[in-house]
């Protein structure tokens, strides 16, 4: 199968993102660790002020007690004022939609945003939960039974990989 | 004391993931690390407007207290709330042990309660092991068991919040020299400390005390030992002070408080004689004038609250860990 270019997808996310936001006013919260580099690209090219955050959900997924604590659980930095913020989560890849809901839960014990939007590469379907994206420049259908990773290289290029579960 | 059995570590499930935390003697080098590792992103959670996350939420954790303690309980039950947990506080001493009723007895009647977890202090040695044990044997093995202090045996979270706070402070184990200092012999402190700096790979653990506070043999747990305190601190990265535990001293280990003041209370001008950017670290609760002068205990190189705070989020790693597995 053809995967989508990462970078391209980088530039085209940040055109689609660009009349909706505010640099001024407008945060991005990357989560843990394909959304945090989206992250980083999206603040370069949006020229945004404020220092973008970033979130581990590990403590707010629903599969604890299937799975147990993931082994490698990294703090969450929010470096701004979530109460009353335009909030834009970032994400490499949208498929069931629980890391995202984990998400918002946790960013809501910071605070309470105006408003939350989602960023993401693409959407792979597969949702389970009644989640959607505001910016999303690509869509895709993969089996459940492949994992759909961003990897960052030595030298900073983004790629997509396909793994089998 | 080992309550090592012939089926292996009773704290590990069959993947070697930690079940119960009894004791930090013969736990694997990676699994102390990674409660460690896993106590970091905790300790981020103090800061937010919500102290709290939902991992334990609907689980009951049982504070289990056979023996005084409202410093290690209130962090107990502090990290339990911030995880989410319902918490049940039973100071047994005042209820039914006093009736008769058994250790046994007592876990089986909290463990119909839906206990998910329990959180025992006991003056008895193995006292915490006796319940997992039970527990494994009548197939309730869901039910984990945390080890807050069992008489001189172990105090495996005390440990580790300590090994946070070195690592917190000074980054790396394989280059540190530390001295353990007072009275090893009643302290389950000391034996929790010194085999998670050994397992750690710290090169030089000192041990300091006068002869009637060593237990014999404590050499065989890989420790220098040092019956002048002077001698013992020089050089030394970090000072782990520990409680001079008058409650369980029997007969004539001691001329006088003042006495041991004067030859084992850390001074600044004892202190002096470390490295100067040596931290020092004091389990609490603190006798000033007696184990620590006022001005260690206040001056710039404590340790001794970040201590207190750090221990929160490594109770907290704790339980979740074992509450996950």
């Amino acid at each position: 199968m053809q995967l989508p270019d990462a970078e391209a997808l980088c530039s085209d996310l940040a055109g689609a993102m660009r009349p909706g936001i505010d640099p001024a006013r407008t945060v991005l919260v990357g989560i843990h660790t394909g959304g945090v580099w989206v992250a980083e690209r999206l603040h370069a090219a949006l020229g945004l002020k404020i220092p973008a955050g970033s979130m581990d959900v590990s403590f707010y997924r629903d599969d604890f007690n299937q799975r147990g604590l993931h082994a490698n659980a990294r703090a969450s930095h929010i470096p701004f004022e979530v109460e009353g913020a335009h909030v834009v989560i970032v994400d490499d890849v949208l498929y069931t939609g629980r890391t995202i809901r984990a998400a918002m839960n946790e960013l809501f014990d910071f605070g309470r945003p105006a408003r939350i939007d989602l960023a993401v590469l693409t959407d792979r379907g597969g949702r389970e939960l009644p989640i959607a994206p505001t910016f999303c420049p690509h869509s895709m259908s993969l089996p459940t039974s492949q994992m759909l990773a961003l990897e960052r290289a030595a030298d900073g290029r983004l790629s997509f990989r396909v793994m089998e579960k | 004391m080992s309550f090592m059995t012939a089926a292996g570590n009773p704290q590990l499930n069959r993947h070697g993931e930690l079940n119960h935390l009894l004791t930090i003697e013969g736990l694997p080098r990676d699994v102390l690390t990674r409660i460690l590792d896993t106590a970091a992103p905790f300790s981020e959670v103090a800061e937010r407007e919500v102290k709290k996350i939902p991992l334990l939420r609907g689980k009951s954790v049982f504070n289990l207290f056979f023996e005084n303690s409202t410093r290690t309980r209130t962090t107990f039950e502090i990290a339990a709330k911030r995880l989410s947990a319902d918490v049940i506080n039973l100071n047994i001493n005042t209820s039914s042990a006093n009736k008769g009723e058994t250790l046994l007895d007592t876990a089986d009647n909290l463990a119909a309660m839906q206990a998910d977890m329990f959180v025992v202090r006991h003056a008895s040695s193995g006292a915490p092991y006796l319940i997992a044990r039970h527990l494994a044997a009548t197939g309730r093995d869901h039910i984990h068991v945390v080890n807050a202090g069992d008489g001189r045996h172990a105090h495996p979270t005390q440990g580790l919040l300590d090994m946070y706070t070195i690592r917190h402070y000074k980054k790396d184990f394989s280059q540190l020299t530390v001295a353990v200092v007072g009275d090893v012999l009643h302290s389950r402190v000391a034996r929790s400390q010194i085999h998670a700096l050994t397992t750690l790979g710290v090169p030089e653990v000192r041990v300091i005390a006068p002869k009637t506070l060593l237990p014999t043999g404590i050499e065989r747990l890989g420790v220098r030992v040092f019956n002048d305190m002077r001698e013992g601190l020089r050089g030394v990265d970090v000072v782990m002070m520990l409680r001079l535990q008058n409650e369980r001293m029997q007969g004539a280990l001691l001329p006088s408080t003042q006495e041991y003041f004067k030859s084992w209370g850390l001074t600044p001008e004892k202190l002096a004689l470390a490295k100067p950017d040596a931290i020092v670290m004091h389990p609490g609760p603190m006798n000033r004038g007696v184990e620590i002068d006022s001005a260690v205990a206040d001056g710039g190189q404590a340790v001794i609250l970040p201590q207190v705070t750090f221990g929160i989020a490594v109770r907290m790693a704790v339980m979740a860990m074992l509450a996950g597995n």
